[in-house]
């Protein structure tokens, strides 16, 4: 996603605060302890959680599919994805995101709950720090303090493409118990 | 140029290149066998039309060229020059040229294909230079005859002794009401004879003024054969009293020119439906006649299978673009599934006696399941579409590489998704270059062998259990398993000490990068074919075999599903999860019990069924269904894979429905044993088991996902 400027955008998800602002528009949402923002223009929806039908023999993060009007779309566990023990609560959604106005690929991603919406400026973002091999750095467009408190934005089509990466294929078939599916 | 006339051009370009395709296509015919009247005419009339279109709009060269060709083929038309090799290699040059010209015009730029054309155009007038008549040989830039010419004299059109009929017929307004169906007499007519037929529409009045019951249409035509005056008379025996007959008998030479007249009065009206053969009098009856069926398959590009149906179609057919046609299909699939919903609420409903609601819904399901039929079919054409290209590549290679080949097709009928057949014609063109470059040998090779000089490739194409199999056969040298052995060694594809089983050496030649030709030509030889070709096949959900014998002749077998739209499914439970099996796939289904089985190694079950050990795959396993407490499997369901029967031990038999087939790839990636995904009534997704890839999964169940999968 380019951080250049763009036309405002309407709001896509009422009931959240917008903040007013120049800057880019970021929909954020929180899995565990920490916020993160994605660009709200990759945004097409919020789902709430519903039965996902599993794909068999898949990364254990790719939870399965579910109908979106009618196309097949991929579901992604980000809490699983970044390493976080595994949780559904009341507030769980899917976020329906198209990574790439190229392509017409959507994937969804199951996350905690949505948070907020915030106009976000490019300077203000720091690069993100290495973290170790916790999370692939790729996935991270960078940080920003918000508020007091700090946003990591992510790099959607990083994440996505990771699906299919071979760390995390290599983690799930040495691992193949740690992945219950859910539902 | 404004847009409103751009879109117009881009409308003739389109029919251009489609009177192209008749034009190389009826040349090509010409030079394999004698020529018949009506080829000729249909020959003619392609570049007629793409020379009128192209003075319209203002494209001189087009023009102009494509003139000189008209001048040509006209004295061909006439009789009053054969249609021999080299005159048909001309043409064929002067197609190419017009095709680049014509590419030129769009693009505002045809200095290029100008250039390229004045040498094409040269030769044909040296072609028209020398007077028709004379011995005909130093015609035109002499060269190599082509592998299939005919000798000139040989090009008598056939059955030019016969005489015929002059034939007039104008009925009267009234015969509908007298029960009398002037299409019904036509067409008999045409069973007695070679009938060319074209409407008179001068009577038809204005539509304020037409009277729907009233017959307003005349027909003038020409019937070549032996036919008896008492045998036309006969079929309008009925009539008589409605209609004004003349018939005025014909020899040969009037016959001809009595052709030519009908055949110029029909392209010099726009309007008028073309003249044709047959069927066509079907079309020109169909704007009154009442509806009846459409006796051939809508197929707007089967040039080459009928030259009939080339000169009727544009009375009866239109253009769409596809994305409605897919839009629609899209829709049907919605309604589908809100269909099967519907059934799902209304099997609820029953007890309650609510029978209208029952009927109602029934009534639905014919509707919606005929819908999708018919919306399907849009998409279908026959294979021929594809075909079609080839003759050309095989008269141009077999020039090049000294080959002698007869191109035979069969079952060119076959119909498949317009998508499958697009994405099939590269493959088509590899296989078929690789079977003139490789496969079939230089003539005197041949002869050396015993065989006849002239190799014979064979393209079919026909139905199997609910898939289409195309099959190219050559009968030339066979793949030579020594060497592909040696080079798959040299590579190291395979282990010195390995000793791979002959289908497992032919599958080499699908491996990247592999070619066994010592000599890289520019047809092929770069190893670069194959691979693409197999995964192109398999993209389109299909498989591509090799069966060689040495010496005998090499057989590539593809093998598509018919659609990639719909499929009959059977709805099976594992653990928790509702699967599809394609309902045709299965065998049959038996109750699955302990006794029948055995284990003779570890993870590798047989169950007796009658009289033959079939191997045993636990879906639950394979599919890597982690369940909290697996239940047994009740089911075993005996499938054919790959070739060999296993049975899928499943935990219930659910129902039978027709389901949507929806893409994994398109947002996520393929996965192997998985062909895709449907939605079920109640709006869940399930996914669809590739019953042909579960043999080679269920072959490494230690490491399910395949490291090749992931690319």
């Amino acid at each position: 996603m380019s951080l250049s400027e763009r036309a405002p955008a309407p709001d896509t998800a009422p009931g959240l605060t917008a903040v007013t602002g120049e800057g880019d528009q970021y929909l954020t949402f929180v899995l565990g302890k920490e916020e993160y923002g994605v660009p709200i223009l990759a945004v097409q929806s919020i789902q709430g959680y519903r039965e996902v039908t599993p794909i068999p023999n898949t990364p254990a993060h790719v939870l399965g599919v579910i109908n979106l009007r009618g196309a097949v779309v991929p579901v992604l566990d980000l809490r699983r994805q970044f390493e976080l023990p595994a949780q559904f609560g009341p507030t769980t959604v899917i976020i329906i995101v198209r990574p790439d106005e190229a392509c017409e690929r959507v994937v969804g991603l199951v996350v905690d709950a949505v948070s907020d919406v915030y106009r976000l400026r490019r300077e203000g973002i720091q690069p993100p720090p290495e973290f170790g091999g916790q999370i692939d750095a790729a996935c991270l467009q960078g940080l920003v303090p918000v508020d007091g408190k700090m946003i990591v934005l992510l790099e959607l089509n990083a994440l996505i493409g990771q699906q299919a990466s071979a760390a995390s294929v290599a983690a799930s078939l040495l691992h193949p118990q740690d992945s219950h599916l859910p539902g | 140029m404004d847009e409103e006339l751009r879109q117009i051009l881009q409308i003739f370009l389109e029919e251009s290149s489609e009177n192209l395709d008749v034009l190389e296509q009826g040349l090509l015919r010409l030079e394999q066998g004698p020529a018949a009247g009506e080829e000729l005419n249909v020959i003619f009339r392609a570049a007629h039309s793409i020379k009128g279109g192209a003075a319209t709009f203002g494209l001189d060269p087009v023009a102009e060229f494509t003139h000189v060709m008209e001048t040509l083929l006209d004295q061909l038309r006439s009789g009053r020059r054969q249609a021999d090799a080299a005159v048909v290699r001309v043409l064929l040059q002067a197609v190419d040229a017009l095709r680049a010209l014509l590419a030129g015009a769009v693009e505002d730029d045809a200095t290029a294909a100008l250039a390229s054309a004045a040498p094409v155009r040269e030769a044909l007038e040296a072609v028209l230079a020398v007077v028709p008549g004379t011995d005909a040989a130093p015609a035109g830039p002499a060269g190599p005859a082509g592998p299939q010419a005919t000798v000139g004299d040989e090009a008598a059109p056939a059955g030019e002794d016969a005489g015929g009929w002059r034939l007039q017929f104008l009925p009267h307004p009234d015969i509908w009401q007298q029960g009398n169906d002037p299409a019904r007499i036509l067409r008999a007519l045409g069973g007695l004879g070679e009938l060319h037929l074209r409407a008179d529409l001068t009577q038809v009045p204005s539509l304020e003024a037409l009277d729907p019951a009233q017959c307003h249409l005349g027909w003038q035509g020409v019937l070549r054969g032996e036919v008896s005056q008492a045998q036309i008379e006969e079929l309008f025996d009925w009539v008589t009293e409605q209609c004004e007959l003349r018939l005025e008998a014909l020899d040969a030479t009037a016959l001809r020119s009595a052709l030519a007249e009908l055949d110029s009065s029909a392209t010099g009206e726009a309007m008028a439906p073309a003249a044709a053969t047959g069927n066509a009098a079907d079309g020109a009856a169909d704007p009154v006649g009442p509806a009846h069926e459409t006796a051939t398959p809508p197929a707007p590009r089967a040039a080459a299978a009928a030259p009939a149906s080339v000169a009727g179609r544009s009375s009866n057919f239109m253009r769409v673009s596809t994305e409605k046609i897919d839009a629609l299909l899209n829709l049907v699939g919605e309604l589908v599934i809100t269909q099967s919903m519907l059934q799902t609420f209304g099997g609820a409903l029953e007890e309650d006696g609510k029978s209208g609601m029952r009927d109602g819904l029934l009534q639905l399901e014919r509707h919606t399941r005929e819908l999708q039929e018919r919306v399907m079919q849009i998409r279908m054409l026959p294979i021929s579409f594809t075909f079609n290209r080839l003759p050309r590549l095989v008269h141009d290679l077999s020039a090049k590489l000294d080959r002698q080949v007869e191109l035979r097709f069969s079952g060119e009928h076959t119909e498949l998704d317009k998508t499958v057949l697009e994405q099939l014609a590269d493959p088509l063109v590899h296989l078929v270059r690789n079977a003139l470059d490789h496969g079939i040998e230089a003539p005197a090779v041949r002869e050396a062998k015993g065989k006849a000089p002239t190799g014979l490739l064979h393209l079919s194409a026909f139905h199997e259990a609910g898939n289409v199999i195309i099959r190219i056969s050559d009968d030339g040298n066979g793949l030579d398993g020594e060497r592909i052995l040696a080079k798959a060694r040299e590579r190291g594809l395979i282990e010195p000490q390995e000793t791979p089983d002959e289908t497992q050496l032919h599958q080499l030649i699908f491996h990247p990068g592999f070619s066994t030709a010592e000599q890289v030509s520019d047809v092929s030889g770069r190893g670069v074919g194959m691979d693409v070709v197999s995964r192109n096949i398999v993209s389109l959900g299909g498989r591509i075999e090799v069966q060689s014998s040495p010496g005998v002749g090499t057989s590539f077998t593809i093998r598509l599903p018919l659609t990639l739209a719909i499929l009959d499914g059977q709805l099976i439970r594992v653990g928790s999860q509702i699967y599809v099996v394609p309902l045709l796939a299965i065998l049959e289904t038996i109750q699955l019990r302990d006794a029948q089985l055995r284990a003779p190694v570890q993870n590798g079950e047989v169950c007796r069924v009658r009289d033959e050990y079939v191997p045993v795959v636990r879906l639950a396993r394979l599919l890597d269904c982690r369940e909290a407490q697996p239940e047994p499997a009740q089911m075993l369901m005996i499938v054919e894979s790959d070739g060999q029967r296993i049975g899928l031990a499943v935990n219930d038999l659910l129902s039978q429905q027709q389901v949507v087939i929806k893409s994994l790839q398109h947002n996520y990636r393929h996965v192997p044993g998985i062909a895709g995904a449907t939605i079920l009534g109640d709006g869940r997704v399930a996914l669809i088991l590739d019953v042909q890839a579960l043999s080679s999964l269920r072959c490494q169940p230690t490491r399910p996902l395949a490291p090749a999968a992931l690319a």
